[in-house]
């Protein structure tokens, strides 16, 4: 397929977007438990709340360019009961919402309390709006993830791997940013984020070099002979029904060199996975900002590259009717 | 329930675009707006067909096959672009089957381009919306056109009697006589699509002639043979009878 940047930096930007929030929302429910010390509201969680909101609006922006007719993206919410797609362009906007809720009960301080569990546990509004939000925030990467992997003729994304690793990648991405985040503001939670982010990185190398592997040995459904329904092992395409390019032969094809695909490989296994873990592990060492900030900027560069692969590896059947793009 | 689809004989395409050309004339003036024509004078030329003619060659020369392959939206009965649609702009209509874009609707995502395992769908460089075959459905039901012509464009234009369109649901009808007598097949059948249209196969002309064809088995002279020959001085048949 020919990767699209919109798509590229919709689904990197909200990913890290995603991450970011669930790693502040983690914070915030450890201190709920007691298990990590309370963090101040007004400058953290809000601070926060509106990076995530940056990136969020940054990613569905981008998102418009991919479109033809940008001015009829509202109608894009109509079939939420069949297409993922639609469902992504409800729920991306609902947890857009959620964080700035979120946000708002933190900047505003109306942060009343609901219920105590056991006595010792307190829960108020911010919590159970983070809830919501979180919930939205998994079902978000389910919609990006299904997308891609519910088109079963395209096999490279046909897998569950595909919402994994789009759900793992981002959380990976958002933790990095936390971790930076964190130790901007001084917090505290710098090591905490730190830990989960190297947890969720070197998990996110797993699931990306396992859906690697089962790309590498993917074998084909369709082949020419059931694309024209002639049976022979010898057909050579002679005309392709256009005197230069067509839609199919520009949708479909990334364009780039068999060399430079595999460059991009391991230009984006090296930039997503040891680079920012080799930085965020010296970071958290040294307790330098700028290599944490530093971390999260290179891998999102990595998930630049790794977005624009996932996208030229999926092989669509149609090439089969263009042999000589 | 209708389901109106083309048949195409892959045995009497000769490859002359006519169909091609007369899809993209009749439905550049079509009521959802001209079919884009990008550069049509220079170095890249591009633009939307709904209907293209490619050409495969079969075998290793000497023993080579041509052929012609029109190549358009096949109306499947169980169509992926239209579930993945997010607006409801690709629908498949319920009375005749066609599978059709709803121009008004269309945001030009391209999300059911990537469904289509056939590549049947073009994005207009000019609307920005998604386009594709309509099964000419400006026209085969304009009844101030007369009868016969009341078919897909392409069906009209071609010039080998290639096309034939028809009802693949109605076992009486022409297409579906076709199919059944003729071999007709789906393309890419593995992905569960069942397209509409169907392609009748390349066949040639056999017959086979086994070599008991060649002599006359019921001969009763050979028959005989097959037994030992009498010795040259034994008495004949007509010397030990009388008749």
């Amino acid at each position: 397929m020919h990767p699209a940047f919109s798509v590229i930096f919709l689904t990197t930007l909200i990913g890290a977007g995603q991450g970011l929030f669930l790693a502040l929302y983690t914070g915030q429910l450890y201190s709920a438990f007691k298990l990590l010390p309370v963090q101040d509201s007004a400058n953290y969680y809000v601070l926060g709340s509106l990076i995530v909101l940056v990136l969020l609006i940054a990613g569905l922006v981008s998102s418009f360019f991919h479109l033809g007719r940008p001015e009829r993206a509202w109608r894009a919410a109509a079939r939420w009961q069949t297409s993922w797609l639609s469902r992504e362009v409800i729920v991306l906007p609902a947890f857009t919402g959620a964080v700035a809720a979120w946000g708002l009960v933190h900047y505003t301080g109306w942060n009343p309390l609901l219920f105590t569990i056991s006595d010792t546990y307190e829960i108020d509004l911010s919590l159970v709006v983070g809830a919501a939000a979180t919930l939205l925030c998994f079902f978000l990467f389910l919609c990006t993830g299904m997308i891609y992997a519910c088109i079963k003729m395209l096999q490279e994304w046909a897998t569950p791997l595909t919402v994994v690793n789009y759900t793992l990648l981002g959380i990976s991405s958002g933790f990095i940013l936390a971790t930076g985040f964190a130790a901007w503001q001084d917090s505290g939670l710098v090591d905490f984020f730190g830990g989960w982010a190297i947890f969720v990185t070197i998990l996110a190398f797993m699931t990306r070099t396992a859906s690697l592997i089962r790309n590498a040995r993917i074998r084909h459904k369709s082949s020419l002979e059931t694309a024209i329904g002639i049976r022979h092992r010898h057909i050579e395409q002679k005309a392709q029904g256009s005197m230069a390019g067509s839609f199919n032969t520009r949708e479909y094809f990334h364009g780039a060199s068999q060399r430079n695909f595999k460059y991009i490989k391991w230009v984006f296994l090296v930039l997503v996975f040891p680079l920012p873990l080799m930085l965020l592990s010296i970071g958290l060492s040294a307790q330098a900002i700028s290599l944490l900030i530093a971390a999260f900027l290179i891998q999102y560069v990595g998930l630049l590259a790794e977005r624009w692969f996932f996208f030229a590896q999926a092989n669509h059947p149609q090439n089969l009717y263009y042999q000589t793009v | 329930m209708t389901q109106l689809a083309l048949v195409i004989d892959l045995n009497v395409c000769v490859g002359c675009h006519a169909c091609v050309t007369s899809c993209k004339e009749w439905n550049t003036s079509g009521t959802a707006g001209a079919l884009a024509d990008m550069n049509p004078f220079g170095k890249d030329p591009t633009g939307t067909f709904f209907n293209r003619v490619q050409t495969f060659e079969v075998g290793s020369y000497p023993n080579t096959e041509t052929v012609h392959f029109p190549k358009s939206c096949l109306h499947c009965e169980d169509p992926p672009c239209v579930p993945v649609c997010p607006t409801g702009a690709s629908y498949k209509r319920e009375e005749d089957g066609i599978v059709l874009v709803d121009s008004e609707k269309c945001i030009g995502c391209n999300y059911c381009s990537w469904a289509c395992p056939y590549g049947a769908r073009e994005l207009d460089e000019e609307r920005k919306v998604m386009t594709k075959c309509t099964l000419c459905v400006d026209r085969i039901y304009d009844e101030s056109l007369p009868e016969n012509e009341r078919k897909p464009a392409c069906v009209n234009a071609c010039p080998t009697n290639a096309r034939l369109f028809g009802d693949v649901n109605d076992p009486d009808s022409e297409v579906s006589q076709a199919i059944r007598d003729q071999g007709g097949y789906q393309l890419m059948p593995e992905w569960g699509t069942h397209p509409a249209n169907h392609y009748l196969p390349r066949r040639r002309t056999h017959i086979t002639i086994h070599d008991d064809e060649l002599v006359r088995a019921d001969n009763p002279l050979n028959k005989e043979r097959q037994l030992p020959m009498p010795d040259a001085d034994d008495p004949t048949l007509d010397e030990t009878t009388s008749w």
